[in-house]
């Protein structure tokens, strides 16, 4: 049965509009105009118990409201949710108690004391007995190697390290779901590095239901096997991480290596030219033609060196990011692009 | 939030480790803690230096009293303010709020089984607490120099209101103050409002002077104000200027206005997070 149920789920925010200038700052005073903006447009979607999910998107898409709503900070203007039974937005502590929200660097530690002071609150707050937070504390301190630093102000530790403190304080109470909103975002190679294997490694031991969201596809390559991808509040594509290629890259990248300095003309007739540095030509072709332009170009030329390859991940998702915002816009224009005027 | 509430919410050893959390944080920054704590008597000077000069330039009808207030008195009355205030007054908690609101922190109590206004009531007892202990010498040195202002000691039942009187002003000064920076709920910028707060607060609070002192409608107004318990009401009272059944009155009051911030500040919270889940987040 699934952890997480959602059907039809939609928020729409309200925002005000200021035209430029002196003067719209003085109207503004008497008269304002708003305009209804749609973060997430009836998604419908479910997710097993111990799953790990990817959220992508580009800015706007709608992943960071979707992650609120789950967690009840906000409630939708339509749909349903349900997470282990719970409905998010009625905020019951016996939820509470079950989920934690890490939300990229903002805080829940107490800034000027060590971690450790915030983590005993967690205890109280959580009401975990006292053998289990310490088994608890211990364990993941241990996991992410920051014992010797449970005793510096978090004021005083890196970015990365903050990280870790409150991945720890957001897994002290051993939540069955876990809700993170770029846990890696300005986080150095190294650091979020760490924080894949830990993530990884925890969820694995744990079986502990993640939903994340992340703009580094690296984090979704380490860690998940499914990725829902939102674009203008909808869900795009939900499957795996190799699928999106093969559903939304109509290409192959093809490279050829020719012998000696000078590169033989009119390759462009089998695709389109996206490297040119003799003696390495790098072909975009599409898919339905590959077998029959590689026959050609093998027959037609003396070819040292050749390979087949998807397009890069990146380059297939930021094309349909562009392709879904396009579409999105059209479809709504004339919509919700007329400024509703609120008093 | 009754105190039913607030055990039921937070267990006992919930409540000692908000406290010490709150009592270490409190204790980061000495500097600025203790600046704070002892800046708080300079004013005090300024006033009996110019209270001093009210009296000799108006002079008095003879009886040797402004409005009821001999010289002593009124020195007694505005040192007694001083301890009114040190219950009642909360720095920075209504900006506080508002500011959590505006940047999003106030998602934390959303989202962990946690009582806001429960934690900040302890979070700010223990503020308090460590001001008291700072404070309690510098505060004994000035009332002993300034022994001369007194009567000596008020009677024991004198005392035991002063006390329930000052207690219940520290549970008025949060809850409003609480009820003031959820106002952020609706109105993202509530320094003005503030601002506004603060300015009536002084003035009709009595901890400019006696607000017994005002005169007709304005003194009747002031005085069915909720403001008159953050400074003069407990000062009045160790002054034995309520007694008897005014004095119980007082109290009862006194409590009937905690009681309707603690309800008003739980309806804010209340439609506050309605709106700010609706529209914010």
């Amino acid at each position: 049965m699934a952890i997480i149920e959602i059907e039809g789920l939609a928020k729409s925010y309200r925002i005000y509009q200021k035209q430029e200038g002196l003067l719209a700052s003085v109207r503004g005073l008497f008269h304002r105009t708003y305009r209804d903006v749609q973060a997430v447009r009836g998604i419908d979607l479910a997710v097993e118990s111990g799953e790990f999910v990817a959220f992508l998107g580009p800015n706007g898409a709608g992943k960071t409201t979707t992650l609120k709503l789950l967690s009840g900070v906000i409630n939708p203007t339509h749909g349903t949710a349900r997470v282990m039974g719970h409905v998010p937005w009625r905020r019951e502590n016996a939820y509470r108690r079950r989920f934690a929200l890490v939300m990229g660097q903002k805080n829940q530690l107490w800034w000027d004391l060590p971690a450790q002071e915030s983590f005993r609150l967690h205890q109280q707050i959580y009401a975990i007995p006292p053998d289990q937070f310490l088994r608890r504390r211990d364990e993941l301190v241990d996991l992410l190697t920051v014992r010797h630093l449970l005793s510096q102000p978090v004021r005083e530790l890196s970015m990365g390290e903050r990280m870790k403190m409150e991945l720890i304080a957001a897994l002290l109470h051993s939540p069955e779901v876990l809700f993170l909103d770029e846990p890696t975002i300005g986080l150095d190679v190294v650091a979020q590095h760490n924080i894949q294997s830990f993530l990884r490694h925890y969820q694995q031991t744990s079986k502990m239901t993640v939903l994340f969201t992340s703009h580094y596809m690296k984090d979704v390559a380490a860690l998940c096997r499914r990725v829902v991808i939102i674009a203008q509040g909808q869900i795009m594509y939900d499957g795996s991480l190799g699928g999106i290629i093969d559903r939304f890259s109509g290409h192959k990248m093809i490279t050829l290596v020719f012998p000696g300095d000078s590169l033989p003309q009119g390759l462009s007739r089998f695709g389109e030219v996206v490297e040119e540095q003799a003696p390495k030509v790098k072909l975009r072709v599409d898919r339905n033609v590959i077998a029959e332009s590689l026959a050609a170009i093998l027959a037609q030329h003396t070819v040292q060196d050749v390979s087949v390859e998807d397009p890069p991940l990146e380059e297939v998702i930021a094309e349909m990011f562009s392709l879904a915002n396009e579409q999105a816009r059209s479809a709504q224009a004339g919509l919700e692009e007329v400024p509703s005027p609120h008093a | 939030m009754t105190t039913h509430q607030l055990t039921r919410r937070f267990p006992l050893t919930t409540w000692w480790t908000v406290l010490r959390i709150s009592l270490e944080e409190r204790l980061v920054y000495r500097g600025d803690f203790a600046l704070g704590t002892l800046m708080r008597f300079l004013p005090l000077v300024t006033q009996v230096f110019l209270w001093g000069a009210i009296f000799e330039a108006v002079g008095t009808d003879g009886s040797g009293t402004i409005a009821g207030y001999t010289y002593q008195e009124m020195v007694a009355y505005y040192l007694l303010t001083q301890v009114s205030r040190a219950f009642s007054s909360m720095p920075g908690l209504a900006s506080t709020i508002a500011l959590q609101i505006r940047n999003g922190e106030i998602k934390k109590y959303l989202i962990q089984p946690v009582d806001l206004l429960g934690f900040l009531l302890l979070g700010r007892m223990a503020h308090k607490l460590v001001y008291y202990v700072v404070a309690a010498g510098p505060f004994a040195l000035v009332f002993f120099l300034c022994r001369d202002f007194f009567n000596g000691w008020p009677d024991l039942l004198t005392m035991v209101a002063f006390v329930a009187s000052l207690v219940m002003s520290f549970l008025l000064g949060f809850f409003l103050e609480a009820t003031l920076g959820m106002v952020g709920f609706w109105f993202l910028e509530v320094s003005s409002l503030l601002f506004v707060y603060m300015l009536f607060n002084f003035f009709f609070s009595g901890h400019m002077f006696p607000i017994d002192m005002l005169p007709g409608v304005w003194g009747t107004i002031v005085r069915g104000s909720p403001l008159q318990y953050l400074a003069y009401f407990p000062a009045a009272v160790f002054l034995g200027k309520i007694q008897g059944e005014q004095l119980a009155w007082g109290l009862g009051l006194e409590f009937a206005w905690v009681v309707v911030f603690v309800i008003l500040s739980r309806v804010t919270f209340h439609f506050g997070v309605k709106r700010y889940s609706a529209y914010g987040g």
